[in-house]
């Protein structure tokens, strides 16, 4: 017990101290740092620069997707004559490639409508993905709506939210007319005013602050 | 009634009691007086005896070869044969039920993974194989699919008595924190594992699970499009939900439950909340010390039952 009291308070310890250590081989007036000390960073250094090595390439290859565009994809849906503008038509298309129906999606089209202040001649390609976490809506001709069977949520004609828990109208697909044929292009997202931005997932705003909370993503297409 | 030879258990196998020796000249048999069996010359033992006594011996003598080289029975007799507070109940083996479903989980998991394509084309005929098809394999798949239920399940109880009975508070808040690392492990595992039947309802749940994800702030986004390994839900996310499911996580999971259980087995565990201090038998200075200190001397469990005091069993590997 003696001891052990002695050595916590290092009253023991205390002359060993002050008496002055040798030189160690090698040294010399004036030097920074010891050999051992040069060759434990060193060793240490090589190290890190090895497992650097071996994990920075493996997260890169696991993120890199975040950063890669795919190329862009167009499908045509049906001749012109097939779209009207007062009500929609569903077409189902292939936006992921490689997976099979699993990368067939459901869109809804019909021809722009002067009345509802769009530009005339065009074609609107409304998703049926919800706003909210991406169930699949329907358009219920009966109401004009369209209605998501998981939560709630109600979008109008154009696909403005007017009830339940989505937060932004629902994602469309860029349009064009080749041959004949109404072709879809890449998705993307609008705000509540119905401005195009790039394409978000479901369940994140649009427009204004939200353009910074929710940062477009580089895999996205930009907006038309 | 002749007597039926009742094979003595070899000392090597039984452990030796966690007290110290008796100090030499202390107590035992007085000097000067040889022990009785020496008096008595042995028994000569036939050759046969001597070759069934070495074959009884064999066993004994294979596991001390290994243990010379390992050293570690008394590893083993320490964390087997710990002491445990006064009032420990069923309650306490929910962590073990948790270790078991966990193994669970491993074993059958191994065993699907011998069937199973995660292409995203394939995997759900591969399902469909297994549970038609393979001998025993809705079996293997059900323990799989239920027991991961019931893996979380335990996870939660296992949490909710260690709440409870405030076995979180010092020492051992770092073990809570290890645990909750490990019910987020679970999670990612329950996540993860949902989408690679590949049927309807795995992909729309995982595609809500993502979205999710996504909504939050600034990284959302980008944790989203890393789930999926792009925009969209594609060929490459099944494959990525599988490494993680399968090589990733495990091993993370692995590691944890060995660092938890070796703070479990280090800090000993706490006595329930509603066992009361009892004075302590000897009045060490050390039990005197500690019962002052914290005034009910409950804060390690082994003071309770006026177990030795002078680390002898609380945790000595």
């Amino acid at each position: 017990m003696a001891d052990d009291a002695n050595k916590v308070n290092g009253a023991e310890e205390a002359p060993i101290q002050e008496r002055a250590k040798p030189d160690p081989p090698g040294y010399f007036e004036g030097e920074s740092m010891t050999r051992r000390r040069v060759f434990t960073i060193g060793a240490q250094a090589l190290g890190g620069v090895a497992g650097a090595a071996i994990v920075l390439p493996a997260v890169g290859f696991a993120v890199a997707p975040i950063f890669h565009r795919g190329k862009e994809r167009w499908e045509a849906v049906g001749p012109v004559s097939d779209f009207v503008e007062d009500t929609y038509r569903q077409v189902v298309f292939t936006e992921t490639e490689g997976i099979g129906d699993a990368g067939k999606t459901t869109a809804y089209v019909r021809k722009s409508s002067e009345e509802l202040g769009e530009d005339a001649g065009k074609f609107v390609a409304v998703s049926n993905r919800c706003a909210h976490l991406g169930c699949p809506v329907r358009f219920v001709e009966a109401a004009g709506n369209f209605i998501c069977p998981c939560h709630g949520g109600v979008y109008d004609f154009q696909g403005k939210r007017i009830g339940g828990p989505p937060v932004r109208p629902l994602d469309q697909f860029q349009t064009r007319v080749r041959n004949g044929q109404v072709e879809l292009g890449p998705r993307y997202s609008v705000t509540n005013q119905m401005e195009p931005v790039r394409a978000r997932d479901p369940g994140e705003f649009t427009g204004g602050i939200w353009e910074y909370l929710y940062p477009p993503r580089p895999s996205t297409f930009p907006p038309p | 009634m002749p007597k039926i030879p009742v094979p003595k258990i070899p000392d090597a196998v039984v452990p030796p009691p966690l007290r110290k020796p008796a100090k030499p000249g202390a107590g035992g048999t007085p000097k000067g007086q040889a022990p009785e069996d020496l008096k008595t010359a042995p028994e000569r033992q036939s050759h046969g005896d001597k070759l069934l006594d070495r074959g009884k011996e064999a066993p004994i003598d294979a596991l001390a070869w290994v243990d010379q080289r390992l050293a570690a029975s008394g590893f083993l007799t320490g964390m087997l044969y710990r002491k445990v507070p006064k009032g420990t109940n069923w309650f306490y083996t929910l962590g073990s039920a948790t270790l078991f479903a966990f193994i669970v989980q491993a074993v059958t998991g191994v065993f699907l993974a011998m069937y199973y394509t995660p292409s995203a084309t394939q995997a759900y005929h591969s399902i469909a194989h297994i549970n038609n098809d393979v001998p025993l394999g809705q079996l293997v798949h059900g323990m799989h699919k239920w027991g991961s239920s019931v893996m979380v399940i335990l996870i939660f109880l296992h949490m909710g008595r260690t709440f409870f009975f405030g076995a979180y508070k010092y020492p051992r808040e770092l073990n809570w924190v290890i645990g909750v690392v490990l019910l987020i492990l679970t999670m990612t595992m329950a996540f993860t594992g949902y989408l690679l039947p590949f049927d309807q309802r795995s992909f729309w749940a995982s595609i809500v699970g993502i979205n999710i994800n996504g909504t939050g702030p600034v990284v959302g986004p980008y944790l989203s499009d890393f789930l999926r390994a792009g925009p969209e839900l594609g060929a490459t996310t099944l494959s990525r939900f599988y490494a993680i499911h399968m090589l990733l996580v495990p091993g993370a999971i692995i590691a944890l439950i060995g660092a938890h259980m070796y703070l479990v087995v280090k800090l000993g565990t706490t006595a329930p909340p509603w066992v009361r201090a009892e004075r302590p038998k000897v009045a060490a200075p050390t039990a005197a010390l500690d019962a002052g200190a914290n005034g009910n001397g409950r804060v390690n469990g082994h003071r309770v039952d006026g177990a030795p005091v002078d680390g002898e069993g609380n945790g000595s590997l």
